[in-house]
C-alpha cells in the first residue's frame, strides 16, 4: 500500500493541535512556530496532492478505505476528485497563511490548537466519501469556530458565537435526519448497511419521492452553510466579530462546505431532486445575489461589507450548480477557490487595517492611499479581483457560470449578471471613502505595508493574477469530475439538463430555436 | 509576419512590468521615455504588419494568432487569441500612433508631479488593454480590454485621488461603464448560445442563421456596452467629470482611444446589425439625439475641457449614426480623425493650461495667440477640422456621416446638420475666448499674485512636437477616403474584406453628393459667422441660458435619485436585513427565552446541551419517519 496521503492530510494538523496543546503556555512564540510548521507542513502535503492528481481523470482518487464501524457499514473512506481537489489546496494554502498573517494577542496556545482542529475537521469533511464520516466532520468543524469566534473576537463576539452555532446546528441536524434516513431507506431498498457515499449514490435505489424529501433535509443544512437568503443573518455577524483569521477561514473555506456539500451530496447523490428543485435554489441564490450587493452597499463597518459581499459571491456559485450545465458547475466549483483566496486576502487587508487604526468602521477612515501606496495598491488589486475584473482569477468563475446557466437559466442570468454592477458600486465607494481623499490626523500616521505583511499577501496576489489569466490546469482538473457527476445525473432524468452532456452523443444536430445553429 | 501581432500589446505591457518593478527607480524622466517608447516600438510593429496585410490579396487579409487556451469547459472554448485584419490593424495604427504622441506630451505636461512614473505605469497599462481590446479574436479576449480600459480610465480620472472630485468621478466613470458592461456580457450570452462560440469570425458566419430575436437582442445588447463606454444617452453622464483626470489622459483616453470602443464594438458587430435593420435604426436615433443634446450643452460650458468633453460626446453621436446608417466605413473614418484634431485639441487645452499655470475657466483667458503661437495655431487647424471646413479633415468624415444619414432618414441629417451648425458655433466660440477676443487674466494674475506679473508662456517643445504631428494630420486626414471616385476610396476599399457585405449601399447620385455636401459647408460658414459676430465682435449677446450649462439637469436629476429614492430604497432593504430578517431570528430567540420557567433551564447557554438535544430530537424524528413508513 502506498503512502495514505489522504489520511495524513487530517492527521497531520490533528496532530499539530495536539502537540500544540502539551506546549508550555508561557512561550507563544514557539507555539506560533509550531503550529505554523504543521500548517505548512499540510499545505505542502495538499501541494503534493495536486501534484500527483491524474488530470484527466473523472473519479476518485488516492482513495484510503478502511473498515471503520462494521455493523453499521461505516467505513473510513476518503477520495479525492476535482471538484474537491482544489478546496482541499486552498485549505492547505489559506490555514498558514491565516496563521501567520493574524496575531491573536493573547492565549496564543488555545487559539493556535483550534485553528489546527479546525483545519483537520475542515480537511475530513472535503475528503469523506462516507456519509456518517462527513457528518462527523462538518460537525466538528463548528467546535474550534465556535470558540474561535467566542474567545478571541471583538466586542459582540459571544452573541455571534453562539448565533453561528444555533444556525448551524439546526441546520445540521436536518441533515443529520437525512442521513440516518438514507441509510435506513437504503437497508430497506438493498438488505445491506452501508453509509458509503459512492455506493449509494451510484445505486439510485431511493424512492423519487423519498429522494426528494431527502435532499431538501441535506439542502436545508447546506443553505445555512453557504448562507443562502433568507437564512444568512448569522453570516455578517459571525465574520465581523470574528478574529482576522477567523474571518479569513470562515469566507475562504467553511463557507465552501455548504457549495461543496451541494455538489457532492446534492447533484450527486440525489440527483433527479437536485433537478427538481434546481428553481428553488436557484431563486434563492439570485436573490442573495443582488440583497447581499445591495446592504453591503449601505454598511458602515469595512468587515460587515466584505461579508454581505459573500453573501452575494455565494450566490453566483449556487447559481451555477443548480444550472446544471458542465460550464457553469465547473465554474462553481472554480468561483469557490476564486473566492477563498480573494476573500480571503480581503479580510486580512480588513484585519491590518484595524491592527494600525483601531477602528473598522467606513467613516473613521480616510486617505489611506497618500501615506501608504502600496498597501493601497495590494488592496486595489485584491479589490477588482472581487468586482470581477477580467484577467484577475474573480472573472473567471463569475463569467463561466453566468454564460454556462444562460442556457438554462435565462431570465435568472440577466438578473444575478446585473450583481456586477453592484459590486462594483459597493467596492468602489467603499475604496473611495476609505483610500481617497486627504487624510485626518488619525489617518496620517497609518502605516505602510509591512515587508513579512507583504510576503503573506503575495501568494494570494499571485494566484489572483495567475488563475485569471491561466486557469487552464485548474478548469482542467475541475471539469472531467463535474461532467461524471452531470453524465450520472443525466441518466436519472427522462428529459436531458444537461445539454453539454448531449453534445458527446449527437454532434453537430440542431439544437432549440429555430434557425440557431450550433458550432 | 502576421504571426508577431502578439507583440503590439505585449511591447505596452512589458513598458508596464519595468515601470512596476523599477518605477520609483527610473523616476523622471526616464519613466516616461520608457513607456513612450514601448509604445512607439508597437507603433512601428503595427506599421510593419500594416505594410504585410496590405500586400496580400483581400481575400487574405485575416489572420488568427492563438496565444494559449484561456477559459474552456463544456461546450465553453475561449482561446486567448488575436485577430489581425485591416479593422483591428487600422484601430491598433491610430492607437499606437497618437498613443505615442501623447505619451510624449505627457512627459513634458507631468513635469514636476510627485507620482510621475506612476502615470506612465497606468498610460502604459491602458495602451495594452486597448490594443487587447482592439485586436481580439474573439468577444472576451475584447471584453478583457474592454474592462481594462475601465478600470486604467478609473485609476486616471481618480489620479490625484486627494481632491474628492476627482475620485468621485473616477467611481462614477466605473460604475456607469459598469452598466453598460452588463450589456456586453448578455451579448456575449446571446451570442454563445446561438452561434455556440464567441469568435468574430464565426459570429460573422453565423450571423445570416440567427433567429431575429436572437439577433435583434444581440445587436441591442452589445449596443447597451457600447453605450456606456462611448458616452452615449443616457449613459454619456461619466465622460465630462471624467476630465477630472490629468489632460493627456483626457485626449488619450477619453477623446481618442477608449470612448471609441464602442463604436468599434459596434462596427465588429455590423454582420448581425446587417440582419436587423431596426436595431440600425436604434442606433441611428440614439447616436443623432446624443449629437444633438451634447453639442447645444456644449455651447455654454466656460471650462476648456468640458467644452471638449461634451464636443467628444456629441462626435461619438456622429458615428453612431453612421454605424446606425448601416455606414461603417463612415463610422471608422470618423474615428480617425477625430482622434486626429480632437486630440489635437485636448493636448492644446492641456498646454493652455499649463501656460496658463492651471487655470481652465476660458471667461479667464483671451488673446493668448499672442503668447502661445504655436498651440494657437495648431488649435486653430483643429477648430477648422471640426467645423468642418474644406478641406481639412473633418469636413470629408462628417460629409460622408451625413450622406449616409440622409438615406436612412432626412429626419436625422437634419439633426446631424444642425449639430454641424452648432459644432462650428461652439468651437468658434472656443477659440475665440482663448485665443482672440482681449486678455483676461488680470484677475488669475491677483489669485497668482506671487510676483505682481503674470504672463502666460508657451510650453516647451516636447509638448508642441505632437501637437505639430497632430495638426499636420488633420489637415489631410481626409485624404485616406476622398470622395471623388471609387479609387480614392481608400479606407472603404481596404475595410472592404470586413464589413463590405454588411455596409448599406445608398445609391446617390453626384448632385445629391453636392448639394448635401454645400448644406453642410454653409451651415458650417454660419455657425463660425455667428460665434464670431457674438464673441468676437460683440454685436449681440450671448446666449447661454443656464440650464445649457447644467447639461439640461440630466446628471443632476441621476444624482438626486441616487441620493435620495435610490439610496432611502438600499437605506430600506439594509434596515430590513436588520430590523426584518435578523430580527425575527433574535425575535425566536428572545421568545424562546420568555417562554416559561422550565424551558428557562434549559437554555443554559452551554453548547454541549444544545448539541445533545438536538441530536436527541433528531434521532427521534428519524425513528418516527421511518417507522412511519412514510417514504
Amino acid at each position: 500500500m502506498s503512502f495514505p496521503l489522504l489520511t495524513s492530510l487530517i492527521l497531520l494538523p490533528l496532530i499539530g493541535a495536539i502537540v500544540v496543546a502539551v506546549l508550555p503556555n508561557s512561550r507563544p512564540e514557539t507555539v506560533r512556530v509550531v503550529g505554523l510548521l504543521f500548517a505548512v507542513g499540510t499545505g505542502a502535503l495538499s501541494l503534493y496532492a495536486l501534484a500527483s492528481f491524474k488530470t484527466h481523470e473523472a473519479g476518485y482518487q488516492m482513495i484510503s478505505n478502511h473498515t471503520w464501524i462494521k455493523d453499521w457499514g461505516s467505513s473510513w473512506h476518503l477520495g479525492i476528485d476535482g471538484i474537491s481537489l482544489f478546496l482541499v489546496v486552498l485549505t492547505g494554502i489559506l490555514f498558514p497563511i491565516a496563521i501567520l498573517g493574524a496575531d491573536p494577542h493573547h492565549d496564543h496556545k488555545p487559539y493556535t490548537a483550534w485553528l489546527l482542529l479546525l483545519e483537520a475537521g475542515v480537511m475530513g469533511s472535503f475528503l469523506s466519501l462516507d456519509l456518517l464520516l462527513f457528518f462527523l466532520f462538518f460537525e466538528i468543524v463548528l467546535v474550534p469556530m465556535y470558540f474561535l469566534i467566542g474567545g478571541w473576537g471583538y466586542d459582540k463576539r459571544v452573541y455571534a458565537a453562539l448565533k453561528f452555532f444555533i444556525f448551524t446546528m439546526a441546520g445540521s441536524a436536518f441533515m443529520f435526519v437525512g442521513i440516518l434516513a438514507t441509510v435506513a431507506l437504503y437497508h430497506r431498498a438493498t438488505g445491506h448497511w452501508t453509509f458509503d457515499l459512492i455506493e449509494i449514490s451510484k445505486s439510485q435505489v431511493i424512492g423519487v419521492k423519498s429522494a426528494r424529501i431527502l435532499f431538501m433535509s441535506f439542502a436545508i443544512a447546506f443553505a445555512v452553510k453557504v448562507p443562502l437568503f433568507p437564512l444568512h443573518t448569522w453570516l455578517p455577524d459571525a465574520h465581523t466579530q470574528a478574529p482576522t483569521a477567523g474571518s479569513v477561514i470562515l469566507a475562504g473555506v467553511m463557507l465552501k462546505l455548504g457549495t461543496y456539500g451541494f455538489i457532492r451530496f446534492g447533484l450527486e447523490l440525489f440527483p433527479e431532486a437536485s433537478h427538481h428543485y434546481r428553481h428553488v435554489l436557484i431563486i434563492m441564490a439570485v436573490i442573495g445575489i443582488i440583497y447581499g450587493a445591495i446592504c453591503a452597499t449601505m454598511q458602515k463597518d469595512l468587515k460587515r461589507l466584505v461579508a454581505y459581499s459573500s453573501v452575494a459571491h455565494l450566490g453566483f456559485i449556487v447559481l451555477g450548480t443548480f444550472a446544471l450545465t458542465t460550464t457553469s458547475v465547473t465554474g462553481s466549483v472554480s468561483q469557490m477557490i476564486n473566492h477563498g483566496v480573494s476573500t480571503g486576502a480581503l479580510f486580512l487587508l480588513v484585519g491590518m487595517i484595524y491592527e494600525r487604526r483601531h477602528t473598522r468602521q467606513i467613516a473613521e477612515l480616510g486617505g489611506i492611499q497618500k501615506v501608504a501606496p502600496i498597501f493601497a495598491a495590494a488592496f486595489t488589486v485584491v479589490m477588482l479581483s472581487s468586482i470581477g475584473v477580467p484577467g484577475l482569477n474573480g472573472f473567471v468563475g463569475e463569467f463561466m457560470v453566468l454564460i454556462g446557466s444562460f442556457r438554462t437559466a435565462r431570465w435568472y442570468v440577466t438578473v444575478a449578471a446585473a450583481g456586477v454592477i453592484l459590486a462594483a458600486l459597493y467596492l468602489l465607494w467603499a475604496y473611495q471613502r476609505v483610500f481617497h481623499g486627504e487624510p485626518n490626523d488619525d489617518n496620517k500616521t497609518f502605516r505602510e505595508l509591512k515587508l513579512s505583511e507583504g510576503l503573506v499577501l503575495l501568494p494570494l496576489i499571485g494566484l489572483i493574477v495567475f488563475s485569471g489569466v491561466y486557469p487552464k490546469p485548474m478548469l482542467d482538473r475541475i471539469e472531467p469530475s463535474v461532467q461524471r457527476i452531470l453524465t450520472a445525473l443525466d441518466k436519472q432524468l427522462i428529459k436531458p439538463a444537461n445539454p453539454d452532456a448531449q453534445e458527446t452523443t449527437d454532434d453537430g444536430e440542431v439544437v432549440e430555436g429555430a434557425g440557431e445553429v450550433k458550432k | 509576419m502576421l504571426n508577431l501581432v502578439w507583440l503590439i500589446p505585449a511591447l505596452p505591457l512589458l513598458g508596464f512590468a519595468l515601470i512596476l518593478l523599477l518605477g520609483r527607480r527610473l523616476g523622471e524622466p526616464v519613466a516616461g521615455w520608457l513607456a513612450t517608447l514601448m509604445t512607439g516600438a508597437a507603433f512601428a510593429i503595427t506599421v510593419a504588419l500594416f505594410f504585410d496585410l496590405i500586400s496580400k490579396p483581400a481575400e487574405k487579409r485575416e489572420h488568427v494568432r492563438t496565444l494559449f487556451t484561456w477559459i474552456a469547459a463544456g461546450r465553453f472554448h475561449v482561446d486567448l487569441a488575436f485577430l489581425a485584419d485591416p479593422l483591428s490593424i487600422t484601430m491598433a495604427l491610430f492607437v499606437t500612433g497618437i498613443g505615442t504622441l501623447i505619451h510624449m506630451f505627457a512627459i513634458g505636461y507631468m513635469h514636476g508631479d510627485p507620482k510621475f512614473s506612476k502615470f506612465f505605469l497606468y498610460l502604459n497599462l491602458f495602451v495594452f488593454s486597448m490594443l487587447m481590446l482592439v485586436l481580439g479574436s474573439n468577444m472576451l479576449v475584447t471584453f478583457l480590454g474592454w474592462e481594462g480600459v475601465g478600470t486604467c480610465s478609473y485609476f486616471l480620472i481618480s489620479f490625484w485621488h486627494t481632491r474628492n472630485s476627482a475620485a468621485v468621478a473616477g467611481k462614477k466613470a466605473f460604475v456607469t461603464n459598469r452598466i453598460g458592461d452588463w450589456g456586453f456580457m448578455m451579448a456575449m450570452f446571446f451570442t454563445f448560445k446561438a452561434v455556440g462560440s464567441l469568435d468574430f469570425l464565426a459570429l460573422k458566419e453565423g450571423a445570416a442563421a440567427l433567429s431575429h430575436s436572437t439577433a435583434l437582442a444581440i445587436a441591442l445588447f452589445a449596443f447597451v456596452g457600447a453605450c456606456g463606454k462611448s458616452a452615449q444617452l443616457p449613459l454619456y453622464v461619466w465622460l465630462p467629470d471624467a476630465m477630472e483626470g490629468p489632460t493627456p489622459v483626457s485626449a488619450l483616453i477619453h477623446a481618442a482611444t477608449m470612448v471609441t470602443a464602442g463604436v468599434f464594438l459596434m462596427v465588429r458587430m455590423a454582420p448581425v446589425l446587417h440582419e436587423v435593420p431596426q436595431a440600425g435604426t436604434v442606433i441611428a436615433i440614439v447616436g443623432a439625439a446624443t449629437a444633438l443634446f451634447a453639442a447645444t450643452v456644449a455651447v455654454a460650458q466656460n471650462d476648456i475641457k468640458k467644452v471638449l468633453a461634451y464636443s467628444t460626446v456629441s462626435q461619438l453621436g456622429y458615428m453612431f449614426l453612421a454605424v446606425g446608417s448601416g455606414a461603417y466605413v463612415a463610422a471608422i473614418f470618423h474615428m480617425v480623425t477625430h482622434a486626429f484634431f480632437k486630440a489635437l485639441m485636448f493636448l492644446g487645452s492641456g498646454s493652455v493650461i499649463h501656460g496658463m499655470h492651471e487655470e481652465q475657466d476660458m471667461r479667464r483667458m483671451g488673446m493668448l495667440r499672442k503668447f502661445m503661437p504655436v498651440t494657437a495655431i495648431t488649435f486653430i487647424i483643429g477648430w477648422l477640422a471640426i467645423a468642418g471646413v474644406p478641406p481639412f479633415a473633418g469636413f470629408w468624415s462628417k460629409d460622408e456621416i451625413l450622406l449616409n444619414a440622409w438615406h436612412k432618414s432626412p429626419a436625422l441629417w437634419a439633426v446631424g446638420l444642425v449639430t454641424a451648425l452648432l459644432t462650428a458655433y461652439y468651437m468658434t466660440r472656443q477659440v475665440i475666448m482663448v485665443f482672440f477676443s482681449d486678455a483676461r487674466w488680470e484677475s488669475h494674475a491677483e489669485d497668482h499674485g506671487a510676483h505682481g506679473e503674470f504672463k502666460p508662456h508657451e510650453s516647451s517643445p516636447i509638448m508642441l512636437l505632437p501637437l505639430v504631428v497632430l495638426a499636420g494630420l488633420s489637415v489631410v486626414g481626409g485624404a485616406i477616403n476622398l470622395p471623388f471616385s471609387s479609387s480614392v476610396k481608400r479606407l472603404e476599399i481596404w475595410l472592404e474584406p470586413v464589413v463590405g457585405e454588411a455596409e448599406t449601399k445608398w445609391p446617390s447620385p453626384t448632385s445629391t453628393k453636392i448639394i448635401l455636401a454645400g448644406f453642410a459647408v454653409l451651415v458650417g460658414l454660419i455657425g463660425i459667422a455667428a460665434a464670431y459676430a457674438v464673441y468676437q465682435k460683440k454685436r449681440a449677446k450671448a446666449i447661454e441660458p443656464a440650464i445649457l450649462a447644467d447639461a439640461w439637469r440630466v446628471d443632476k436629476t441621476y444624482a438626486a435619485f441616487m441620493g435620495g429614492p435610490g439610496r432611502k430604497m438600499f437605506d430600506l432593504i439594509t434596515l430590513a436585513d436588520a430590523r426584518g430578517v435578523d430580527g425575527a431570528v433574535n425575535g425566536i430567540a428572545a421568545e424562546a427565552r420568555n417562554f416559561g420557567t422550565v424551558l428557562r433551564k434549559l437554555q443554559t447557554g452551554f453548547v454541549r446541551r444544545y448539541a445533545i438535544g438536538i441530536s436527541v430530537g433528531a434521532i427521534a424524528l428519524v425513528t418516527w419517519f421511518v417507522s412511519r413508513g412514510m417514504f
